[in-house]
């Protein structure tokens, strides 16, 4: 009984659709709300006073106009229904951002329709970030939400309030949408010394590894692991073959980022941030570096498929 | 949480394209108004639009509220000055039209505009207080347009004004219907809900209950319909085109005045030739009704004086159409009550002396009443008076000093010295007003009777023949009754723009737009509770009241708001007619177990389709390749389309 009259199913129930639609939402009539803005009730109210003008003076031009804009009202109202009914959503990846960042998730508005839609106002209900958009007809357009990222690990984007008040102003109708989209948030990486590689050797962590990024050693073909900084653009421009230089110096020792040495740091959260400022300075540093998390060892590496994979292990741990 | 809401109109901010909308618009809605006012008024209002557009262009500081009051407080003064009063209708309207421009001053936000786009609709009406004509009509519905788009504009800032006027016009298009419906059946109910402001019908323009020298030949000066009059079969001929209205008893010396009148019995006089006829009377705000002489029935709900005069129940404030029917020429009751001959015979103690002393010298000569009347008449042919527009004005004794001196004067004197005459000389007369005349229009056979046509003439009482209509004017100016006025006074005189006869080029095009103009009087300005009635029983509905009306309003609007809805509906859910033999197809294969995966393209598809239904891969793999010349194709044509159709509704399989 208590769940059959949970609020969360009420609010289902009342909004016409379950949270969390995968992809494409085309928003129905049944969920297209309709009420009179403030400036809906002053018209009616203007169209009242004009109404009994027109029978005190017995003016037949005056209940001419008088209904004229009556039915105007009216077919107002259907216009703003028809300006957000049928716009079919959908959410494209929203790219993973640091805590503390916002997060751009990308709602897109296909409208299908032969007339152009004025004036959508997306609004993320959670954080109230809102964007307005023209859609012209058969276009999409997209409205990017700038939620804020507060906390590691998955950001799901939430309700999101479509609503319009084209063209009169004189009615606003909204929808709600809850597309099943979702951000990447890593920690918010706090920028520490790395940790020594001989410190590290020394503790048996780390070995002097053969190539680092301080000289230039040579050419080899290109992975789509390798960062961009590394590839040899010069050389690619000359010939069709994509290269990426090599380096060999100090630097190009291989890195334990290992979540015990912080022992001494009692918060799980603060550990996981200072291994994110870990990673993004080895990347940096361009050595190769091996992630290792309890319960989850990544081997060494690097570029940004390898530094991604670090941050989203980091993202999502479960913490202490 | 708590973000400004960037659509609502008080977060965002005029533009200069919104200013230039709302500009035209009140240009368009004030602009007639301000035609009226007093100049320095007009002058005043201009002076604030003038104000907000300088604070526009030169995006300077908005004025501060303090200013903004003092300025209405300062047009509030003015408006007082200049008409004594601030509830009457002609000073609240310009009070509207100087707030228009104190809202315009104080305007940031969309919601001011918005408030200030209703004004205008409002200021829409108040023109029509004035004049319901059809080109008045045309420049409120430019005005209307404009008023939408900018109001479109307030909601869509970004799109281009051509899209916005055309969202306007489709607005109003899909508007149009709703409203010709509740036009027809919104339930009039006659008269005012409260009492008007006492300069409600200051504009109408018309006879009035009393002639003073003077009066007559201004009201002549006017080119504004009095009424107009649809005759069945012949229209009468100009001299029997006398229209009755008020009639007068009592002569102060300088004024003639209705006084008291009483409901009489109806009935039907004999004689003469009959002509039926429907009036459409314009507004004049009196009891009476103007019939040809003499009346033969009596319109709907009138009733006549004992003075044969007809009279409505109430005043006309709206257009009014009536039936009835006239005999022209016929001849008058012998009798009449002795206490109405007595007061036919009252004049002032004193005053006139050389006309009383004409009178007394030819009731001495006459054997009776009819030589007394005859040589009266011949007195007024032979004694060289004249007939203007622009009589001389008159010192103590009226009467006199047009008889001996001016000998200058316009139908009011010629009546007025008649019946003076006639009442000196013990002969009972009374003055007539009403209208003579009026002009036949060519297109449609109708008789358009103008203010300019107003007239006056004497009827006197004689034993034996009753009460007998005398036209004195008609006697000294004979050109008045058959050519009209524009004859009858000298060249040069100031005669109203309609009539001078210089423009007679001007009178074909002048005729039909009359005819136009009378038919927009009859069939939209003239639309009442009887025509409703009338309207119901053609559509089956009789004995409508307002509870019929109201429900039959409701339905057709409940059933409008639907049609409109499935029209948006209808629009959208419709995919094309490729689109729908693929989506056809797809059920087809889907119900074979073969159902499209969302991913799934059209080849490959066809593709996986036939190799799990061998027996009719060939068609599938043909429809789906005609499927994709129609959807990627160059130039696919119409005969590819009705192939794909038929090719899918042909897919068998087994």
């Amino acid at each position: 009984m208590r769940a059959l009259l949970s609020a969360s199913r009420l609010r289902n129930w009342f909004y016409g659709y379950a949270p969390l639609e995968r992809g494409t939402v085309v928003l129905g009539h049944r969920r297209v709300y309709i009420v009179p803005t403030r400036l809906g009730w002053i018209y009616a109210a203007t169209l009242g006073i004009l109404l009994v003008g027109s029978i005190n003076y017995a003016l037949q031009l005056g209940f001419a106009l008088t209904f004229l804009l009556a039915g105007m009202g009216i077919a107002g109202m259907v216009h703003t229904t028809r300006n957000l009914a049928r716009l079919a959503v959908s959410t494209a990846r929203a790219e993973s951002v640091f805590a503390g960042e916002t997060a751009q998730f990308r709602l897109l508005l296909d409208n299908r329709a032969h007339y152009d839609r004025p004036a959508l106002l997306a609004r993320h209900t959670g954080s109230g970030a809102q964007v307005v958009l023209d859609v012209p007809a058969g276009a999409l357009g997209e409205a990017v939400l700038a939620v804020p990222a507060q906390r590691r690990g998955w950001l799901p984007l939430g309700r999101v309030m479509l609503e319009t008040r084209f063209p009169l102003g004189l009615f606003r109708a909204w929808s709600y949408v809850e597309p099943d989209s979702r951000c990447l948030v890593y920690p918010r990486p706090e920028r520490t010394p790395l940790p020594a590689p001989a410190a590290i050797a020394a503790a048996g962590a780390a070995r002097a590894y053969a190539q680092g990024s301080d000289d230039f050693s040579g050419l080899r073909d290109y992975q789509p692991s390798d960062s961009p900084r590394h590839v040899a653009w010069k050389a690619a421009a000359r010939s069709d073959a994509m290269l990426t230089k090599q380096f060999s110096g100090a630097a190009g020792v291989e890195l334990w980022l290992d979540w015990s040495h912080l022992r001494g740091t009692a918060d799980a959260e603060q550990r996981l941030s200072r291994l994110a400022g870990w990673v993004l300075g080895a990347e940096q540093a361009g050595a190769a570096y091996g992630l290792r998390l309890p319960g989850l060892e990544l081997a060494p590496g690097r570029g940004d498929a390898h530094r991604s994979a670090c941050l989203q292990a980091l993202a999502l741990h479960p913490g202490a | 949480m708590t973000a400004a809401h960037p659509l609502a109109p008080e977060m965002r901010v005029v533009s200069l394209r919104d200013l230039g909308g709302l500009l035209l618009a009140l240009l368009l809605v004030a602009g007639p108004h301000a035609l009226r006012m007093p100049w320095w008024l007009t002058l005043l209002t201009v002076g604030l639009y003038a104000w907000r557009t300088q604070i526009a262009l030169s995006r300077a500081a908005m004025p501060s509220r303090w200013l903004v009051l003092a300025v209405a407080a300062l047009s509030l003064a003015a408006v007082y000055f200049e008409y004594r009063t601030l509830v009457g209708r002609t000073s609240g309207i310009v009070l509207l039209v100087l707030f228009s421009g104190l809202k315009l001053l104080e305007m940031r936000t969309h919601r001011d505009g918005a408030v200030l786009a209703f004004l205008c609709y409002f200021l829409i009406v108040t023109n029509l207080l004035y004049t319901q004509s059809i080109p008045t009509a045309a420049l409120m519905c430019a005005a209307l347009l404009v008023v939408t788009c900018t109001l479109v504009g307030f909601s869509a800032p970004q799109r281009s004004l051509r899209a916005n006027l055309r969202t306007a016009g489709l607005l109003l298009a899909h508007a149009a219907p709703a409203a010709l419906v509740l036009f027809l059946l919104f339930p009039r109910v006659q008269g005012p809900l409260w009492g008007l402001p006492q300069d409600a019908y200051s504009g109408v323009t018309g006879l009035s209950d009393s002639m003073t020298p003077g009066n007559l030949s201004q009201l002549a000066q006017s080119d504004a319909v009095a009424f107009r009059a649809e005759f069945q079969g012949d229209t009468p001929a100009p001299r029997q085109r006398y229209w009755r209205g008020p009639v007068l008893w009592d002569f102060d010396g300088r004024t003639w005045s209705m006084g008291q009148n009483w409901i009489e019995q109806f009935e039907a006089p004999g004689g003469g030739s009959r002509f039926e006829y429907v009036v459409t009377l314009e507004v004049h705000n009196r009891n009476w009704l103007f019939a040809l002489e003499t009346a033969a029935s009596l319109p709907e709900r009138a009733r006549l004086t004992s003075d044969g005069m007809i009279v409505a129940a109430s005043p006309v404030r709206s257009r009014l159409r009536y039936a009835l029917a006239s005999l022209a020429d016929a001849p008058s009751a012998l009798r009449e009550r002795r206490g109405l001959l007595e007061r036919a015979l009252l004049l002032p103690e004193s005053g006139n002396p050389r006309a009383r002393a004409l009178a007394a010298e030819w009731r001495r000569g006459a054997r009776d009443g009819a030589e007394v009347l005859l040589r009266a008449l011949d007195y007024i042919r032979s004694a060289g008076l004249t007939y203007t527009l622009e009589p001389p004005l008159l010192g103590h004794d009226p009467v006199d000093e047009f008889l001996f001196q001016t000998q200058a004067g316009f139908c009011e004197h010629f009546s007025s010295a008649f019946v003076f005459l006639m009442r000196a000389a013990g002969l009972p007369a009374r003055v007539v007003t009403g209208y003579q005349g009026g002009e036949v229009n060519t297109v449609d056979r109708i008789i358009t009777v103008r203010q300019s046509d107003a007239h006056a003439w004497a009827e006197v009482f004689v034993a034996g023949r009753g009460w007998l209509r005398v036209d004195p004017t008609a006697a000294a100016v004979p050109g008045r009754i058959e050519s009209g006025l524009a004859r009858a006074v000298r060249a040069g005189e100031p005669l109203p723009l309609l009539i001078r006869p210089q423009l007679e080029w001007l009178r074909s095009v002048r005729h039909n737009w009359e005819a136009l103009a009378h038919r927009w009087n009859v069939m939209v300005l003239a639309y009442s509770q009887e025509r409703q009635r009338d309207l119901m029983a053609s559509l089956g509905m009789r004995d409508t009241d307002w509870r019929g009306l109201t429900a039959a309003m409701a339905s057709v609007l409940g059933v409008f708001t639907l049609v409109l809805l499935a029209w948006s509906l209808r629009r959208l859910a419709r995919p094309d007619r490729v689109q729908r033999a693929w989506q056809a197809f797809c059920r087809k294969l889907g119900a074979r177990g073969v159902a499209r995966a969302p991913h799934e393209g059209p080849r490959d598809y066809a593709a996986r389709a036939a190799g799990r239904l061998p027996a009719a891969g060939a068609a599938i793999q043909t429809i789906a390749a005609l499927y994709l010349v129609l959807r990627y194709g160059r130039s696919p044509t119409r005969e590819q389309v009705t192939e794909l159709e038929r090719r899918v509704r042909a897919l068998r399989l087994a």
